[in-house]
């Protein structure tokens, strides 16, 4: 097939005659946004500077094409006033007209500062107040439809929770374990640069069994199962939602948070507490060999010496923490997922916020355990 | 009416994994003229939409755009030859954290080169055409209706006053009256411009008031395309189903005396 290279139309342009009838200004060309391009603003320079003038005719009966865009030039150009004198095709003339009556619109009306900050102050109360109600309501909910399942265990969404411990627990081995290991070689290397000075060096073995176990795994895991899982979870509720899935569930009669939210709660509940254990370990593993290096402490003292300087509450303080924080993590990541209206602005805005929100809320909770568990768990 | 090819498909062939969508499929779409291009669910009608503003590129075969190959054409000639067609994708396709202002304001102010004022002045007659008013200006796309969407995602292809005008279902989730406004849109801008539409719609009212010409893509190629009087003559099986359907029948019953 061959196809006939673009027919190009002739350029837009204008000229000022000196007629019998006085000084007309004569248009013609092709008058679109498209041909017009990057000649427009020069063509309307030298014509709002002609328009100025009285008594002035114009001829656009040469013109080829008249879009909207070079319409509404014209109608500016002729400050929002039909010139006198003016002759054009009918079909341009339609087109005029329908410039002509769009009304003027009016500038929007500026406010005054103090009504601003009044509407910014309603709008923060406005939201504490939705936070604070979300915050009560869905944890509620979550409980009653876990007494729910409890009483109908047939209904226990299984394959749900364990989707969810695959993707937020077994996933997520890799880079807590990576990132806890390293951890543990940073913090071993340091204490050991002081412990040396002391000769102190067997009590590396304390500081990092009772740091580590007690308060890095958890928090480091917390973290980083907060940005890798949480965010998913607000995402993927989020986008469940612009699909209108949200809707299509609740029209067939399942509850959303029945189906997605307990089994995402749930689900990181089991799994966080080993993730927790898991990123221990690698801790530990990451400080055993550092104090190898750097204080000459084989493994094997290393693992004799744990037990007594790392009583067992402090596994159970691990696992407790970690319940809590997976809870707590799934819980914060859902709400805002819930909270997402179907636009892509509110999507990334409350995926940020889930992050965001979920290390605070372990951060809290982790603050309060340490004053309340004071005295449990040291040698 | 000139005969030159505004858009020419050129034995495009496209295949996904093992899957043939289009097998051999050559159109020449006039200037000037409305098109529409009708096939089954799944047929590879908006693949090939895609296709014919480069958005996707066929497997062989080639696309030409105002008598430029666009696999010929480095990116910014691509996008200008772009800037002269406006696409009404099928779900609307509005930028959901814009409001109707902004979405239909969006390529004027990408062009730079008309100032706020026109712009907005621009913006409502846009909406004026589409049948929308400037009160809906300042809402988000998440509060309109289905229909509403069409038609801003219709203004907004207007925008740049494009010279081909590519419409995925614009009609479906409209209700018959703004079908009909639709129509009598369309041919009003032809008759000030010089537009040429393809329409890709299973309305046969629409097909029947608007298009100069129907092509039937079955089979993974195009089995009958001309005046619907050809179409209707067609013996495929697809073609003769879908216009000597019961609605069909209907719908030409009342308009098109052969």
């Amino acid at each position: 097939m061959t196809t006939v290279p673009d027919r190009r139309p002739s350029a837009p342009a204008f000229e000022l005659e000196t007629r019998d009838e006085g000084a007309t200004v004569v248009l013609s060309g092709s008058w679109t946004l498209q041909d017009l391009g990057p000649r427009l603003r020069s063509l309307r320079k030298a014509l709002v500077a002609l328009g100025k003038r009285q008594g002035l005719q114009w001829d656009l009966r040469a013109v080829e094409r008249l879009d909207s865009a070079a319409a509404v030039v014209l109608w500016q150009i002729w400050r929002g006033q039909r010139p006198q004198s003016l002759s054009l095709r009918p079909e341009h003339d339609r087109m005029l007209q329908r410039v002509a009556s769009q009304p003027a619109r009016a500038a929007r009306p500026r406010r005054h500062p103090l009504t601003a900050l009044a509407d910014v102050l309603a709008m923060l109360g406005s939201e504490l107040h939705e936070h604070v109600r979300g915050a009560l309501i869905l944890p509620g909910e979550i409980t009653l439809d876990l007494l729910y399942i409890l009483r109908h265990p047939a209904q226990i969404p299984w394959r749900e929770i364990s989707a969810s411990i695959h993707s937020a627990g077994f996933r997520a081995l890799m880079i807590t374990g990576f990132v806890g290991m390293l951890i543990g070689v940073v913090v071993s290397y340091l204490s050991a640069i002081e412990l040396q000075l002391y000769g102190a060096d067997t009590y590396i073995v304390d500081i990092l069994g009772i740091s580590v176990v007690r308060e890095l795994g958890p928090l480091l895991a917390a973290i980083l199962v907060a940005g890798r899982s949480g965010s998913s979870m607000t995402a993927h509720l989020g986008v469940m939602r612009m699909d209108q899935e949200l809707d299509a569930m609740a029209a067939i009669g399942i509850s959303p948070t029945r189906r997605l939210v307990l089994p995402r709660v749930l689900g990181l509940g089991i799994a966080m507490p080993l993730i927790v254990l898991w990123t221990s370990a690698a801790a530990l593993l990451g400080g055993m060999i550092s104090a190898n290096h750097e204080l000459g402490i084989s493994f094997g003292q290393f693992v004799a010496a744990l037990p007594s300087a790392l009583p067992m509450a402090n596994y159970w303080i691990a696992v407790g923490k970690g319940v809590l924080f997976g809870v707590l993590i799934a819980l914060t990541a859902c709400y805002f997922g819930l909270r997402i209206r179907p636009n892509s602005e509110s999507l990334g805005r409350e995926t940020t916020n889930s992050v965001v929100a979920g290390i605070t809320i372990t951060l809290i909770a982790d603050a309060v355990l340490a004053i309340v568990l004071q005295g449990v768990g040291y040698p | 009416m000139s005969r030159d090819c505004v858009l020419a498909l050129d034995h495009v062939h496209t295949r996904y994994g093992g899957e043939v969508v289009h097998d051999d499929v050559t159109l020449c779409v006039w200037r000037n003229e409305v098109l529409g291009l009708v096939g089954g669910s799944g047929s590879g009608k908006t693949t090939l939409l895609r296709q014919m503003i480069g958005l996707e590129h066929p497997h062989s075969g080639s696309v030409s755009l105002f008598g430029t190959r666009l696999d010929r054409v480095g990116p910014r000639r691509e996008r200008d030859l772009r800037d002269r067609c406006g696409v009404l994708f099928q779900g609307g396709a509005l930028f959901s954290s814009l409001t109707v202002f902004d979405n239909i304001a969006l390529p004027l102010r990408e062009k730079r080169l008309l100032d706020e004022p026109a712009i907005a002045r621009l913006v409502s007659l846009k909406l004026d055409m589409v049948g929308l008013s400037w009160r809906d200006e300042s809402r988000m796309p998440a509060e309109l209706s289905g229909g509403m969407i069409k038609r801003v995602a219709l203004a907004r292809a207007l925008a740049l006053e494009p010279g081909l005008l590519l419409l995925d279902e614009p009609t479906s989730g409209l209700d018959p009256m703004s079908g009909e406004g639709f129509v009598s849109l369309i041919e009003s801008l032809r008759e000030s411009l010089e537009l040429t539409v393809v329409l890709i719609s299973h309305d046969v009212d629409t097909l029947v008031d608007l298009c100069d010409r129907i092509a039937v893509l079955a089979d993974h190629r195009i089995v009958a395309i001309g005046p619907l009087a050809d179409v209707l003559a067609s013996e495929h099986p697809f073609a003769h189903g879908f216009f000597h359907g019961r609605h069909a029948q209907g719908a030409l019953r009342g308009r098109y005396r052969s």
